[in-house]
């Protein structure tokens, strides 16, 4: 019996375990190991360079453009998408008609729409949004803000604009996923909760920033990590959609998109694993810090 | 009166709230409206009034984007998902029923070697993986992207479906245990079957994801392109250049099964993806 256990745990692990081996683990490891060397990728020769990669980095002027351009979504993405999530969120719950706390009429209708950006691929909504920011007064954008007065903008064309652009369709593409979130944790919280604030006569904001807010914490908390490492990445959208890609005037460069220029094009495969490296303790160091500065007692229920 | 001050103020703010939700339903159907409008539209009234109906829908659009090839381009993303997506499964539930309930030394590390991997974003480790995947000769080949596919879905497959292996009952495991059956019959005979509300949830992640993927196809198969690369061609691709009916027509492909699925599944896509994000 006892054999037979450990056979059948060991057959079990063993071809999932090699796969993840292979194609996870071990090209992390490599990472690490080339962001050491010389290695151009191409060539099978490579010396040990020391930390000559981490010291060019460091001078490296289109790296921290780059970096302070995802430092700005950084920032971003988690503030708007939290933000709206949660407003979107309240008012889908008790922003309907009637005695005590109702959710909204439509409810249903608002939350598939919501979510529709979610379930297509990166490339489609970056294509489309290239389209929609046109510079031309015939753009989608262009002609909206047209009737409002404004405009035309040049939107991707524009360095001071593009990577707001980017900032935007993150945001546009995430709210939905984190409404879906916050919703399905603000149903789980009994509706006596919410009734009695009202009966003690607390107002409908006041509720939502001393009632809901503290009970969804531990969502709210998971959601600024996994946008954090959303901010990080951004390669896909920044790719298809800016100009260059990475343009104009590298005002959309972002860490994830050196990467894979200096890797693949540059030829400079130890350089980019140093990058990689720097992304890499930077993910850790983010994701510690927001879930060490966020922490507060776990309210149950 | 005091309940009636409040039912008025409660109609305002309900008429808000509405208001507030239209402006940004318009705001994130709008572009995929026009998106499928354009698609039969020509290029120049694509360029004109975005607003405006085609005077002629222009079919042909789709003719043309057939004629370039985004037929075998959704053929491969078809082979590549549904390849995928089974073994991811099939691996995925193998790793976490073992760990969820079979203790062993060593159990808590492989499932935090397994955890560890949703953290960190895969083009981190890009450079290596191509070297890794040309190396045993898999670059722009099927198998070669099936298994590098299973291989970055385990580590979120294997901890959601560790959390649902451990909510299911014990006693029928063990009854069919004693009943003679072996360790590998109890798993595909008893438990997998029992699970199969939390495998559909995890499926459906795993299509979404898998079928969007684009970092991984774009460096890892570039002479078999999928659906995504060929989209993100679109904008730089040169044969496209002023035939913008043919790169709608190729988006609104690209789109429109994924929406009618979307539609159809929309609760079971909608807790599909979240209950990964709420453990």
């Amino acid at each position: 019996m006892q054999y037979g256990k450990y056979r059948f745990i060991v057959g079990f692990l063993v071809a999932p375990l090699v796969l993840y081996a292979v194609f996870v683990i071990s090209p992390f490891i490599q990472t690490v190991y080339y962001s050491f060397t010389n290695w151009t990728g191409v060539s099978p020769e490579f010396e040990y360079v020391g930390l000559a990669n981490f010291e060019l980095l460091w001078k490296d002027d289109l790296f921290r453009e780059a970096f302070f351009n995802n430092i700005v979504l950084l920032v971003g993405l988690p503030v708007f998408t939290v933000l709206l999530a949660l407003l979107f969120a309240f008012l889908l719950n008790v922003g309907g008609t009637g005695a005590g706390v109702r959710g909204i009429a439509g409810n249903g209708f608002y939350k598939v729409a919501f979510f529709l950006p979610q379930v297509l691929a990166v490339p489609v909504i970056a294509v489309i949004w290239a389209v929609i920011f046109s510079p031309e007064s015939e753009g989608l954008a262009n002609s909206f803000l047209g009737w409002l007065g404004l405009g035309p903008y040049d939107w991707l064309a524009s360095p001071d604009m593009a990577l707001y652009c980017v900032l935007w369709v993150l945001v546009w593409g995430s709210v939905g996923f984190y409404l879906v979130l916050f919703n399905a944790a603000m149903s789980s919280v009994p509706r006596d909760i919410f009734e009695a604030a009202f009966i003690d006569g607390a107002s409908r904001l006041s509720t939502f920033v001393r009632v809901t807010m503290p009970l969804l914490w531990d969502t709210i908390q998971t959601s600024w990590v996994y946008l954090a490492i959303l901010a990080l990445d951004a390669y896909a959208l920044v790719f298809v959609m800016t100009i260059g890609p990475g343009g104009p005037d590298n005002s959309t460069q972002v860490m994830a998109l050196r990467i894979a220029q200096e890797g693949f094009q540059n030829g400079k495969a130890g350089y980019a694993s140093a990058m990689g490296v720097v992304l890499f303790f930077l993910t850790l160091i983010i994701a510690a810090v927001l879930l060490r500065v966020t922490r507060r007692e776990r309210i149950e229920y | 009166m005091a309940t009636q001050r409040r039912t008025r103020g409660d109609i305002s703010v309900t008429a808000a709230s509405h208001i507030v939700l239209v402006i940004w339903s318009f705001i994130v159907i709008v572009p995929f409206a026009w998106a499928l409008v354009a698609s039969t539209k020509t290029t120049r009234e694509i360029f004109g009034d975005p607003w405006s109906l085609p005077a002629d829908p222009q079919w042909q659009n789709f003719e043309s984007a057939w004629d370039n090839n985004v037929g075998e381009y959704l053929l491969n993303s078809v082979i590549v998902v549904s390849g995928g997506v089974v073994l991811t499964m099939l691996l995925g539930s193998m790793v976490a029923y073992v760990l969820a309930r079979y203790p062993f030394p060593g159990n808590r590390f492989i499932f935090y070697l397994f955890a560890s991997g949703m953290m960190f974003p895969v083009f981190l480790a890009l450079v290596p993986l191509f070297f890794v995947v040309k190396s045993f000769g898999m670059l722009s080949t099927y198998h070669g992207l099936i298994l590098v596919y299973t291989a970055y879905s385990l580590p979120f497959t294997v901890f959601f479906m560790h959390a649902f292996f451990r909510t299911l009952p014990t006693s029928v495991a063990e009854a069919a245990v004693i009943d003679g059956a072996s360790h590998t019959n109890v798993f595909f005979r008893v438990m997998l079957p029992m699970a199969k509300p939390g495998l559909l949830s995890i499926a459906i992640f795993n299509i979404l994801g898998q079928w969007n993927q684009f970092v991984l196809p774009q460096f890892l198969s570039p002479d078999k392109p999928l659906l995504t690369q060929a989209v993100a061609s679109l904008l730089s691709n040169q044969r496209y250049r002023a035939d913008w009916g043919t790169v709608f027509a190729f988006l609104a492909i690209a789109m429109i099964p994924v929406i009618v699925a979307y539609l159809a599944f929309y609760r079971q896509v909608q807790s599909g993806l979240t209950s990964g994000t709420l453990k």
